[in-house]
């Protein structure tokens, strides 16, 4: 998978009730959950991302609550790849549970600024900053983790392993 | 090669003979919880997986309790689709309004949870249960979903970083301050993806309840599970409540740990988060003079029957100040019952404090107590983030329940000594 975009740039320990606050937690639909995206850490965030954009976040992104709807809310705003210098650990893995993209590379955190236009691609696990013309590599997934990815995710896995026959999750 | 009551848990419900920490398991859980936010996402899973019913009627376990009672229409919806799902999958433990309380106060209050148990939790503060010797961790809702399917959860075995609390707890300082003072040294990543483990002769004489606060707590240090070996204090915990057979695991003496981190806390006052992490920390003697609107006294945190004893302490024949406000909200029916037969409520409305039924309610600025702009609480609850219990200008500051209440009697941050 590869994706190209604008970045939006966070500082560290971007919390979950920044992501979308627990007031807009009465639902779970993914549309009124991107409206309210970040809307306690940059309140412009919601209105101004395009299709396609991407975060780059410092450490510890995502700590605090279990909610998923802080990765639904982030996928559903248009966001298409998350990068940071690290995640917290639920986050990680609800990320991963609903295919949201995410990669962890410090190195390109620290050089990038908001507005670059990035290029990541999480097969090779590789991060292109074309605004300062550099190149990164991040550590690639865990085998299983791979094998969740390639599932469609923890559903798929879950419904191949249990011989379910219900519809896949839609990617 | 040693090995610490993390990586047994682990090993046995993952039918190993020993697991290694970095090592990824699949392994079974005695129980899998949600609640009124987060199981809505994970039974529409469950339902678009096609599956018919849950792994285990006893072991799904499902309480509303953040936004309950309903505080509007779509909150409303999400306990309808619990309860209709309990319902219609007969499970054991499903907890109505009415009989519930907040679940990490509840399932250890009712004996659901017991020492040795493998517990995951669509709620962060599922490592509470670390307390009893459990191993337990927040997990998201999809992962909650594939655990009602199959019974079976995917876990990385943490590494363990081992705290030594040694020395005498001052006064006013109680499990509380412990946690805040040590998230305050580490960070709030200073344990991620790691179990912190809490040991220590400070820690053999805490009372359950401090021991609860201190687990509840270490996932704001990004902690995987907080744990404490369980000893005689647990099993009179335990032993009335249970109602099957659990098993004590312990740590070897030469178990492994990344770190061992030791505190002499004969040195600690008590301790106050300052907005907005958790790692935000000072001693009360340094925090100003900080003038608040509201105090909370409650949560998953702090509400239990001990907290509201120390609230009661401090408040007994004192008014809250003018112009402030005090909630307290027993964390479950029978702390309600407990309280008011021990005339701990007589207390509390004679200072004119306002009680609640139990929820989650302003702890995550759901209901029962939203912060305007501008305004500063003192709360006992655990994450003091922008906008966490209102207005994203408002402001929280943590703090135990004794320090709480003797702030709302003094309209700012101070202690019980001031009064």
């Amino acid at each position: 998978m590869r994706f190209r975009g604008k970045v939006w740039k966070f500082g560290a320990d971007v919390d979950t009730d920044a992501i979308i606050p627990a007031r807009h937690l009465n639902t779970s639909d993914p549309g009124e959950l991107a409206r309210h995206c970040m809307e306690n850490a940059n309140p412009s965030f919601a209105k101004e991302v395009k299709e396609g954009d991407i975060i780059f976040a410092k450490e510890n992104f995502g700590c605090g609550s279990s909610r998923e709807h802080a990765p639904i809310a982030i996928k559903a705003s248009g966001i298409s790849c998350v990068v940071a210098s690290s995640f917290a650990r639920i986050f990680y893995r609800n990320s991963l549970n609903m295919a949201l993209p995410i990669m962890e590379c410090p190195e390109a955190v620290e050089i990038t600024e908001e507005g670059d236009e990035v290029e990541v691609n999480l097969g090779k696990g590789e991060i292109i900053n074309h605004t300062r013309h550099k190149t990164f590599k991040s550590m690639p997934l865990p085998p299983f983790m791979q094998k969740l990815v390639e599932s469609g995710g923890l559903m798929g896995y879950i419904k191949q392993k249990s011989g379910l026959q219900g519809e896949m999750k839609p990617k | 090669m040693g090995k610490t009551i993390t990586e047994k848990i682990l090993a046995d419900h993952a039918g190993e003979r020993e697991v290694e920490p970095g090592q990824i398991i699949e392994t079974r859980v005695d129980i899998a919880l949600g609640n009124d936010i987060t199981a809505p996402i994970a039974i529409n899973e469950f339902k678009k997986a096609g599956c018919a019913k849950v792994f285990d009627r006893e072991k799904v376990i499902l309480v509303p309790d953040h936004f309950v009672p309903n505080k509007d229409i779509p909150s409303a919806n999400q306990a309808k689709l619990l309860r209709e799902f309990a319902r219609e999958q007969r499970l054991t433990h499903y907890y109505e309004l009415g009989d519930m309380g907040i679940e990490h106060v509840l399932l250890p209050e009712k004996g659901i949870v017991l020492p040795g148990d493998l517990v995951i939790g669509a709620d962060s503060h599922t490592c509470t249960y670390g307390a009893l010797g459990a191993f337990s961790t927040g997990i998201g809702s999809t992962d909650l979903a594939a655990a009602m399917i199959s019974g079976e959860t995917w876990l990385k075995v943490p590494e363990t970083i081992k705290f030594v609390y040694t020395g005498k707890l001052n006064k006013w300082v109680e499990g509380k301050d412990l946690i805040l003072f040590t998230i305050g040294d580490i960070g709030v990543d200073g344990a991620l993806y790691k179990t912190m483990e809490f040991t220590g002769d400070v820690i053999d004489k805490l009372p359950m309840s401090g021991r609860f606060t201190m687990a509840n707590m270490a996932i704001e240090a990004g902690g995987k599970s907080g744990i404490i070996v369980p000893d005689r204090i647990t099993e009179e915990y335990v032993r009335d409540r249970a109602e099957r057979d659990y098993r004590l695991y312990f740590s070897d003496k030469d178990a492994t740990y990344c770190d061992i981190i030791e505190y002499d806390i004969s040195k600690i006052e008590p301790q106050i988060a300052f907005p907005h992490l958790p790692e935000n920390v000072r001693g009360i003697s340094e925090t100003g003079n900080i003038p608040i609107d509201q105090v909370v006294i409650g949560s998953c945190t702090n509400g239990r029957l001990e907290d509201l004893r120390r609230a009661a302490h401090v408040l007994q024949g004192k008014k809250v100040a003018p112009y402030t406000r005090l909630i307290i909200i027993p964390g479950t029916q029978w702390i309600y019952r407990q309280s008011m037969k021990e005339g701990l409520l007589d207390i509390f409305l004679d200072a004119r404090a306002a009680i609640s039924t139990p929820t989650c309610g302003p702890c995550l600025g759901g209901h029962m107590g939203v912060l305007a702009k501008g305004e500063k609480a003192v709360a006992t609850t655990n994450r003091n983030f922008v906008g966490r219990m209102g207005d994203p200008e408002s402001e929280v500051y943590l703090a135990n329940p004794s320090i709480a209440a003797a702030s709302a009697v003094l309209g700012r941050i101070g202690s019980p000594e001031e009064l």
